[in-house]
């Protein structure tokens, strides 16, 4: 098997919130091999942006806090590392971009500035930055990079921001691109165009992709691999076929239905009834035995493993019995 | 006129020469960033602030001139332009305004042969005194300024940025220094160092960070967790390099109109120092020393009034325009109306 160039085992991460510690993340683990996209799926809260900032350990201040685990970035455990020698990766061997492209760039200073800075932040001298990043903005489909190269950021339309923010993520040819959210904000035509790009991007230097995303359009378009997180910890992990062709946890299910389909045309959509369970208390058993509907007394009992089923990774006790039941309906 | 004494001018001319040199460059080149080039471009539309810069214009040419220094020989006291042209003998007594000269004037011309705003009880020339006075106003705005304004600066933005216990630390230290009331410090400070333009820009300057600090802090506070600043982390900017590079720029416009308030602020607060004795000392000429002594003036009879109208005529005069000026900045820089 190929050496993940990413490797995040049993990460956990706590807010400390006026209400008691928040368990934003609680176990999460997964690996991240060159070249390929690994999408952490999620609806709203489930902790798959504070799996990115724990990794890049930009939680926010002075709040977030990695408790245990180990993020190896080609070996390197980086949570080893003290805040100058973390800087010295970011950027370099993580690069991250932002759900925001509106705000994540600096209003007072132009596009090419800002490109510049990047490639500068890592060493190099100012020519070079400048044209290193006229050669990014035109890697990064910007047309007529000269005239980008002297705009402000408000004078850009979004998916133009986005793209600039792609180009100073690339600045120093990053081992491992971490994109949270990167569509979230942009038109649909756009949001095509830029996950093509990065696409593109990656085939071209080799890097690894973490795609935090709720869409699960844009999953199936861009990941080779899923991890479907759910209150804290992933549910269930596999190649991407899999998990779409075969969901086998009750919650993956459940997402997959409550996305329109030809199938379900005139019907009313699938809702997943109740709500997630609060961070600061996590449920002893299974946290999503609330909303599930195979649920049974034991699935409150104890917190369920990872049970290896196919090409994925599930957990759920009673995958084998669910599995079952489809088969004989 | 030797070589030793053009030398001697030479570096006595250095600093006002430079100064201006500076802040004529620093205006053009800004003219350059299109960012600035729209502030500049919305300053020239509004009437108000055309008036207020010319008015400021003119006080600043004074200042220039009044800074120049020439000496005929050796011997003689090295004089500036403004005492060169408008620099008239004592009289005997005090005149009215328009009053004509009637000692020393060798060729009476029809402005300068006159005293235009009078002579006060000891027969000194009023207009010469008022002019005499923009350049301690401005010496004293401008210096107090070069010590509050990196200090305020630092603190805030460090406190702001870090938090925690430097944040802590610098919040009590403007709390306690924002608690003892500025006149005792000042004078505290001044009966310390010895009576003087720089002891007094000293004090001034050590009393009057607070405010700009808590501004600096404040708007700091908001920019440390916007996405920007967060997204120059992820790509392993340090913590110098956006505070100066990142944070700061994005604090300019502020910090520009509320040192333009405070400059004039500072410059209106000498008057009431010297009012108090505590002033830069009668050595400069000040409409601080002009108003302390139109005290006894106005008691006389005829009452001596033009001493205290023309002095406190310019003090309102560049007081009002430089707040006309940070409104017109702030309407033309805030960059809530410039962002989206």
């Amino acid at each position: 098997m190929i050496e993940p160039v990413l490797d995040v085992r049993d990460l956990r991460t706590y807010l400390k919130t006026p209400r008691g510690t928040a368990w934003a993340v609680d176990g999460v683990s997964f690996t991240l091999a060159s070249g390929k996209t690994r999408a952490l799926v999620g609806e709203s809260g489930c902790g798959k942006s504070m799996v990115a900032l724990s990794i890049v350990q930009l939680l926010p201040e002075p709040a977030g806090f990695v408790d245990s685990g180990q993020v190896l970035l080609e070996g390197n455990d980086l949570l080893d590392l003290t805040w100058n020698e973390m800087r010295a990766h970011r950027g370099r061997d993580l690069a991250m971009i932002f759900q925001e492209p509106m705000t994540s760039l600096n209003p007072v200073f132009t596009i090419g500035n800002q490109v510049a800075e990047a490639v500068a932040a890592h060493g190099g001298s100012k020519s070079h930055a400048r044209r290193r990043a006229l050669e990014l903005l035109e890697r990064v489909g910007i047309e007529a990079p000269e005239r980008v190269h002297g705009q402000y950021p408000h004078e850009l339309s979004g998916g133009m921001r986005q793209r600039a923010m792609i180009a100073m993520a690339l600045a120093n040819r990053p081992k491992v691109l971490i994109a949270d959210e990167p569509t979230t904000a942009l038109d649909v035509t756009v949001q095509a165009q830029i996950l093509a790009l990065i696409r593109e991007i990656q085939d071209e230097m080799g890097m690894a992709v973490l795609l935090i995303t709720h869409d699960l359009g844009v999953v199936a378009e861009m990941a080779d691999d899923v991890s479907v997180m759910y209150a804290g910890h992933v549910v269930e992990s596999g190649p991407v076929r899999a998990i779409f062709h075969h969901p086998q946890h009750p919650y993956t299910r459940d997402l997959l239905e409550s996305l329109p389909s030809r199938q379900s045309r005139g019907r009313d959509l699938a809702v997943i009834e109740g709500v997630v369970p609060g961070a600061t208390d996590w449920p002893t058993g299974c946290r999503y035995a609330s909303r599930c509907r195979f649920r049974v007394d034991a699935c409150e009992a104890s917190g369920p493993p990872m049970i290896a089923r196919d090409a994925a990774e599930v957990r759920c006790i009673r995958v084998d019995a669910i599995a079952q039941s489809e088969a004989t309906r | 006129m030797t070589a030793g004494l053009l030398l001697h001018n030479a570096w006595a001319n250095a600093p006002p020469v430079s100064i201006a040199g500076v802040l004529v460059w620093i205006v053009m080149r800004s003219r350059r960033e299109p960012l600035w080039a729209e502030a500049y471009r919305r300053l020239g539309r509004s009437k108000r602030a055309l008036g207020a810069i010319f008015v400021l214009s003119l006080c600043g040419g004074i200042v220039f001139l009044d800074s120049l220094s020439w000496q005929g020989s050796r011997v003689e006291e090295p004089k500036t332009v403004v005492d060169r042209l408008f620099d008239r003998p004592f009289e005997r007594t005090y005149s009215e305004p328009m009053g004509s000269a009637t000692v020393g004037e060798v060729t009476p011309h029809r402005l300068l042969g006159k005293h235009v705003f009078g002579t006060d009880s000891v027969g000194k020339d009023v207009f010469y005194k008022v002019l005499k006075g923009f350049r301690t106003a401005f010496a004293i705005g401008g210096l107090a300024c070069l010590v509050a304004v990196p200090i305020a600066v630092t603190l805030g933005l460090s406190a702001g940025y870090f938090g925690g216990v430097i944040d802590d630390v610098v919040q009590y230290t403007y709390t306690v220094f924002g608690s003892i009331p500025d006149i005792l410090l000042i004078v505290a400070l001044v009966l310390m160092l010895g009576q003087g333009l720089s002891s007094i820009c000293l004090a001034m300057g050590l009393t009057s960070w607070v405010g700009l600090c808590r501004l600096v802090r404040g708007e700091t506070l908001k920019h440390r967790d916007r996405e920007y600043v967060r997204s120059a982390r992820a790509l392993g900017a340090s913590h110098g390099r956006i505070l100066v590079v990142h944070i700061l720029p994005n604090l300019l416009p502020v910090i520009i109109i509320s040192v333009t308030l405070l400059f004039s602020g500072l410059a209106l607060y000498e008057t009431i120092l010297a009012y108090l004795g505590v002033g830069v000392g009668s050595n400069f000429g000040s409409w601080g020393n002009m108003i302390d002594s139109a005290r006894d003036e106005l008691t006389r009879d005829p009452s001596v009034w033009w001493n205290l109208a023309f002095s406190s005529g310019a003090l309102l005069v560049m007081v009002l325009s430089l707040n006309v000026l940070a409104d017109a900045l702030r309407d033309a820089i805030d960059p809530r109306l410039r962002t989206e």
